[in-house]
């Protein structure tokens, strides 16, 4: 297991260059989940509105 | 019977449709890593030791490859779309266009990063102004200037309409990458990538990296689809389609 994470001597490369894409990849998809809410937040808040403001 | 296009490519009825593949793109995603990955770093250890030159560093080309890939790809659909909406006026193709950008992007950094990692223990650098390590650069800043370029003009119709030219301009980045290491005679120029020939690759890094490949365009599928999404929310927030949406038991 230490082995296979000392790469040889190359971990600092090797898991640097995968550590980022695994980083980079999972803050993209915290960032559009969390859009997403926000969105239907703010829209749900407009109608809600709208609507009271019709009656 | 055949599908009506037209009415699939509105985004009233893409929204649902796009919802229902996210989670199956997802899957695939998934799915595909641990394949890829598992291949890469366990059934390829026979490259190592040996006559073999290759050191552990060579496992980045597992992900550094692919991403090179989809930098490109994701770049030629993105002006694909773009042109689709200059032409047909389609509000959806602009959306997509929008869409894809920023994974684009992402890919490119990460093209650039994971080669960082793996030229400075096999060439002694980091970074070196090597004509495709240039040209995915400029590639970068293509997609940073799209998105910029867009999110500056606030009539949204004008802003996908100069974003789609400059994408359009900026496609001829993709055949420079493309055609960027093939250096006639290495006394005439000088170029760090070497010439690659996918027929020479040892099968199992093949099948991993193929694998990682298609792992990325699952992944890219999904994010886009989650972006999408989100435009057309915002787009069409004064539509009645978005408003019984919200309303109708708040299932979004």
């Amino acid at each position: 297991m230490t082995k296979f994470f000392a790469q040889g001597g190359y971990a600092f490369f090797v898991w640097g260059a995968y550590g980022m894409v695994a980083l980079v990849l999972l803050a993209e998809i915290l960032q559009l989940r969390a859009q997403q809410r926000t969105i239907l937040a703010r829209l749900g808040r407009l109608i809600r509105l709208r609507g009271e403001h019709d009656q | 019977m055949t599908p009506n296009w037209f009415k699939l490519a509105s985004p009233a009825s893409f929204y649902p449709t796009a919802g229902r593949l996210i989670p199956v793109f997802w899957i695939l995603t998934v799915v595909l890593l641990i394949v890829g990955l598992y291949w890469g770093f366990f059934e390829t250890v026979d490259r190592l030791g040996g006559n073999n030159p290759q050191k552990e560093y060579y496992r980045i080309i597992f992900i550094h490859v692919p991403s090179a890939w989809m930098s490109m790809w994701l770049y030629v659909v993105m002006v694909g779309w773009a042109a689709i909406g200059l032409v047909f006026n389609t509000r959806l193709s602009f959306m997509m266009a929008n869409a894809i950008a920023p994974t684009g992007a992402i890919f490119t950094f990460l093209a650039l990063w994971t080669g960082a990692f793996w030229g400075r223990p096999s060439w002694g650098t980091y970074w070196d102004w090597d004509p495709r390590l240039t040209s995915e650069l400029v590639l970068l800043f293509m997609y940073i200037g799209y998105m910029a370029l867009h999110s500056a003009i606030d009539d949204i119709r004008r802003a996908d309409r100069a974003a789609a030219l400059l994408a359009i301009v900026g496609l001829v980045m993709v055949p420079v990458i493309f055609w960027s290491i093939n250096c006639p005679d290495p006394n005439q120029c000088a170029a760090l990538h070497q010439r690659s020939n996918l027929t020479k690759i040892d099968g199992n890094i093949l099948f991993a990296m193929l694998t990682m490949m298609l792992a990325f365009w699952m992944y890219s599928f999904a994010t886009t689809f989650m972006r999408l999404r989100g435009i057309i929310l915002t787009r069409e927030a004064e539509s009645t389609w978005v408003h019984e949406l919200l309303t109708d038991g708040g299932r979004a």
